[in-house]
């Protein structure tokens, strides 16, 4: 249903206040109480969307939330494909996120590269009581031994490790000068640190800032710099995106010379500060370090979009905006390129999309930034929200969402769950937690973090691939068996 | 470019177009400081060598690539298998979002469960905030008619006592007083999933039989007819219960499960979403004190609530994931003495199909060289399987297998000719599995997903049984206990070798005899 036709916006407004009312009446009254500031219905022109943010999630009402370990080692160290990430305490925690991020990288598993692997400490009771330093000195030794062409170490923190007293810091240093210098980065990002996974985010951005820039420092780079050294910040290559987006990047005529961190190696962290530019994609879990090289480097960073052509188009100008005029022409030498692809696309998808409305909760850049490639296929979004958002977040949704649109931080399961009864879109866009609730209640269902193992999404060739899937979800045939016909 | 709206292509065949390899080879090229081909080559043979697995199985602390989960996971699992049972997981969120997730990734299922969401003012002053708040919020908005908690490694840590907990928390009205809030300590640094899945089962009935934990009397066991049936931790649940259920209704058994999820891992799309769906009924988990006897499908899952039934005066059996004709023969036999119920023949007429099926394709089977990794049980019954195949199960692997079971396997390999020169490995990884299949080459592997990175590196084919299976689809549907699961295991068996004997002789002008249109 188009609830553009279907209601007028002051119908739409005040059934979606309604709605907040109605589903804060199941919580006991404090619950109801903090819930309510994290649920609201955008007005136009206010800074932000009206609600509060980056609060610790209630006890006991079913977050999406994860960790600060999720954080770290599942988004912004994990990808980083040379290096091994011991996964430092029980066992649990590794094998949870053991590949199954999708951040895409070529390498040869196991002998140079090891992203899709799962290193552990393995924390028996003996390790908690006694402690779990010399288990991971042990442990660094082995991959020495087992792994010699890893290009460095980082100790993934889990619960017990903050809570019993190690000193993984103390053991890093110290393998660190065993090893020759070998970078290895300790990092503190114990899951029960923080409200979600964007504590972790930031502990890990720190630690690059503390054991990988600081040990360069004055190092020659490995390569001659040019003008047009950019790196990409934030693209964790899910379904290939950083390589969808690097493409475009490099037809306009800049060098990129880092991948942070979808198939990304140390060295080229190591490279970073030389850029001319950083290209920031996913602002929440790496603004921390480009700010940083920003104050210390001298390195300014651009916010960019490569999700839908109308975002891509834009983003390809902002970035060139930066250069010369050979790179202003590169953008729209790129733009022109693919003005037939994408008119393709836009013809082929808009006509079965057109006016379908999407509610949305993912994580990171993507509760906005993927609002414009719906837009750029005639759908529309009705709500959206984040799940470990700052209130830096909902004041850049503000350029994104439409006067009335539904926002709900941090939601719970039966909020969503109600919203979307009641508000019965024609998609929802969220996780893989999420996707069989809603595919249970005959709602066409596209997961946003993983891709639903497709993509990539970034990028020209992504949004081909993007209009593909939505088309396929929607549209496809099973939804209208849902319904028994005898009842 | 070569994306067309007409033929729009993804990751697949994308990445495979000049342009992008192009642009990955000037990327490793000038920015990632490879490693030279040489030595990437020279390291890449080493690892296949004798003298890196003597190295890898010298390991003491690294574990690399484990075939296990932490407690909590089987916590869950066990959870979710009674009638409107809300699984609460006190301690970090993360946690619970990650069990969440690996069960929705395998069943392609919901998967609802809800954590205390401790940070670190909790790890300070203790959890009791959290789970007071928690269960009021999780009884006011999911309306379970339980609550069954566990932990995870942070409350253990800070040593948060479940009993004193929940007690205050119903003194606070969280819950109201009567509420059934069973609990177990779930320690992710003791054990693995099954331990969980173990600890909880026996929490559950400890909670209904032993007073609810003082606030009523003990139930008095009044000895009957029924039987008691625990699955364990086990990817193919929802066949599996669904196949046994049948048996016992051909063979007229009064039976109860206990831990049944095999409805809320196969809930219907029809337009309405069950959270809670099917399970053992709270009346019937109390009642399940008076059995006759409770059997297990998996003891090395069930060690401490088999134990603890015993003492109610139960008999208790035991199985090691019975797959095959001789282990369903067991269980079936053992089910006909227990109850003194007649084999239908119905039943016989099955067992007679299965070994019908075995003599028929016994010829592709008959000294296939196979390893296998798992769970301990599961490991034992697809062993005993492959040996009653005329297979061998040269390396068997369970990285949550401990002494007893690497005895029980040993005992096993040598009942049978086949077993010779098969060896169990119990504690090792996926890591030590990978120099196993360089060394000591078998024909197939038999995992879960993960093996796909062994078939990979190894080449050794990959047959797909066990938990989690992410990447095949609905397998869990269908059992691999009773003589029709025996069929279906047998049936993937086969298949994976048809296909590898098809794959290996296709090429033309080559390879075009053995090519064989009859097999």
């Amino acid at each position: 249903m188009s609830l553009a036709t279907a209601e007028t916006l002051e119908d739409i407004k005040a059934r979606n206040k309604a709605l907040v009312a109605e589903v804060l009446e199941v919580y006991p009254e404090k619950t109801s109480k903090r819930r309510a500031k994290h649920l609201g219905v955008f007005e136009e022109g206010k800074p932000d969307c009206g609600v509060k943010s980056n609060i610790k999630s209630v006890p006991g009402v079913m977050t999406i939330r994860g960790c600060a370990y999720a954080g770290s080692k599942g988004v912004v160290w994990g990808p980083i494909k040379d290096m091994i990430h011991i996964s430092h305490g029980p066992v649990g925690c590794g094998q949870y996120s053991w590949g199954s991020r999708r951040n895409y990288y070529i390498g040869t598993t196991g002998v140079d590269t090891f992203v899709t692997m799962q290193f552990t400490s393995d924390f028996q009771e003996k390790d908690i009581v006694f402690g779990g330093d010399k288990k991971l000195a042990k442990v660094m030794d082995e991959i020495e031994d087992l792994f010699p062409l890893n290009k460095g170490i980082s100790v993934q923190s889990e619960c017990p490790i903050g809570l019993i007293g190690d000193d993984i810091e103390a053991v890093s240093k110290l393998k660190s000068k065993e090893f020759g210098g070998k970078t290895i980065v300790p990092v503190r990002c114990e899951g029960f640190r923080g409200v979600s996974q964007s504590l972790g985010h930031h502990i890990a951005n720190d630690a690059v800032r503390d054991w990988v820039f600081d040990k360069q420092e004055g190092k020659p780079a490995r390569f001659e710099s040019t003008p047009y050294d950019v790196a990409i910040i934030g693209d964790y290559n899910i379904g290939g995106d950083a390589w969808s987006s690097r493409i475009l990047l490099e037809e306009m005529g800049l060098r990129v010379i880092a991948q942070w961190s979808g198939d990304g190696s140390i060295a080229e962290l190591e490279a970073t500060p030389k850029a001319k530019l950083n290209v920031l994609h996913c602002y929440r879990s790496m603004n921390y370090i480009s700010r940083h090289m920003e104050e210390k480097y001298g390195v300014p960073w651009v916010e960019y979009n490569f999700f839908g052509p109308s975002k891509i188009e834009e983003s390809l100008r902002k970035i060139a905006a930066h250069f010369d005029e050979h790179i202003q022409a590169g953008a729209e030498r790129v733009i022109a390129k693919y003005q037939a692809l994408t008119d393709a696309v836009i013809a082929k998808y808009r006509p079965r999309l057109e006016g379908k409305t999407v509610m949305l909760f993912v994580g990171g850049l993507r509760p906005r930034h993927v609002i414009g490639a719906y837009e750029d296929l005639g759908m529309e979004v009705v709500g959206t929200g984040y799940e470990f958002g700052h209130n830096d977040d909902y004041q850049r949704t503000t350029h994104y969402v439409k006067d009335g649109t539904l926002i709900y931080d941090d939601v719970t399961g039966y909020e969503f769950e109600k919203f979307v009864e009641k508000i019965h879109p024609d998609l929802v866009g969220s996780g893989i937690k999420e996707k069989y609730v809603f595919q249970k209640m005959g709602v066409p269902f596209r997961q946003m973090h993983s891709w639903d193992y497709s993509g990539p999404y970034h990028g020209y060739d992504g949004f081909a691939i993007f209009a593909r899937d939505m088309d396929m979800a929607i549209n496809n045939p099973v939804w209208g068996l849902a319904k028994t016909p005898w009842k | 470019m070569t994306q067309t709206a007409e033929k729009v292509i993804d990751h697949f065949d994308l990445f495979r177009q000049p342009e992008y390899k192009e642009m990955f080879e000037s990327k490793r090229k000038n920015f990632e400081n490879p490693v030279a081909d040489a030595e990437l080559e020279r390291v890449r043979e080493w690892t296949k060598t004798a003298e890196y697995r003597e190295k890898n199985f010298a390991r003491e602390a690294l574990t690399v690539n484990p075939a296990k989960a932490c407690q909590p996971l089987g916590a869950v699992f066990a959870a979710v298998g009674f009638e409107s049972t809300l699984p609460f997981v006190h301690g970090s969120q993360g946690c619970v979002a990650y069990y969440r997730s690996h069960f929705s990734r395998h069943f392609k299922e919901p998967a609802s469960c809800v954590s205390s969401s401790m940070t670190e003012d909790a790890a300070v002053f203790g959890g009791l905030n959290n789970m007071v708040d928690g269960l009021a919020n999780s009884y006011a908005m999911y309306k379970p008619k339980m609550i069954a908690v566990s932990t995870t490694c942070m409350a253990e840590v800070i040593g948060d006592d479940l009993n004193s907990f929940i007690k205050v928390a119903k003194e606070k009205g969280s819950v109201p007083e009567a509420f059934d809030v069973p609990f177990a300590h779930t320690p992710a640094f003791v054990g693995s999933h099954i331990t969980g899945y173990d600890n909880v089962m026996k929490g559950i009935l400890e909670h209904f039989w032993d007073g609810k934990a003082g606030t009523v009397p003990a139930l008095t066991r009044e000895p009957g007819e029924k039987l008691n049936f625990i699955g364990g931790f086990d990817g193919y649940t929802v066949g599996n219960l669904r196949e046994v259920k049948r048996l016992f209704e051909l063979m007229e058994v009064d039976y109860t499960i206990l831990g049944d999820n095999s409805d809320v891992w196969d809930t219907p799309t029809d337009g309405e979403f069950r959270m809670y769906d099917g399970g053992t009924t709270l009346e019937d988990t109390a009642l399940a004190l008076n059995a006759k006897a409770t059997f297990s499908m998996q003891e090395f899952c069930t060690e401490k609530t088999l134990s603890y039934i015993a003492t109610k005066g139960q008999e208790v059996v035991a199985f090691n994931h019975p797959i095959g004709v001789a282990a369903t023969d067991k269980f079936v036999l053992e089910l006909a003495r227990v109850t003194g119920k007649p084999i239908p023949e119905a039943i016989s007429k099955e067992r007679g199909r299965l070994v019908d099926a075995i003599a028929d394709s016994s010829a592709h089977l008959h000294g296939k060289k196979f390893a296998i990794y798992g769970d301990p049980d599961l490991c034992l019954g697809l062993a005993a399987f492959l040996l009653e195949l005329g297979a061998e199960p040269v390396h068997i692997l369970a990285t949550n297998g401990n002494k007893a079971w690497a005895e029980k396997v040993e005992t096993l390999l040598a009942s049978s000719p086949f077993g010779k020169g098969c060896h169990v490995y119990p504690g090792k990884d996926l890591w030590h599995m990978r120099s196993l299949l360089f060394t000591e080459p078998v024909d197939f592997l038999i995992g879960n997903t993960y093996g796909k990175y062994l078939e990979r590196d190894t080449g050794t084919p990959l047959v797909r049984i066990g938990f989690p299976i992410f990447d095949r689809h609905h397998h869990h549907r269908y059992p691999v206990w009773g003589y029709q699961g025996g069929m279906n295991v047998l049936v993937t068996l086969l298949d994976k070798i048809f296909d590898v004997m098809d794959a290996t002789t296709n090429v033309a002008a080559k390879t075009d005899y053995s090519f064989d249109i009859i097999r």
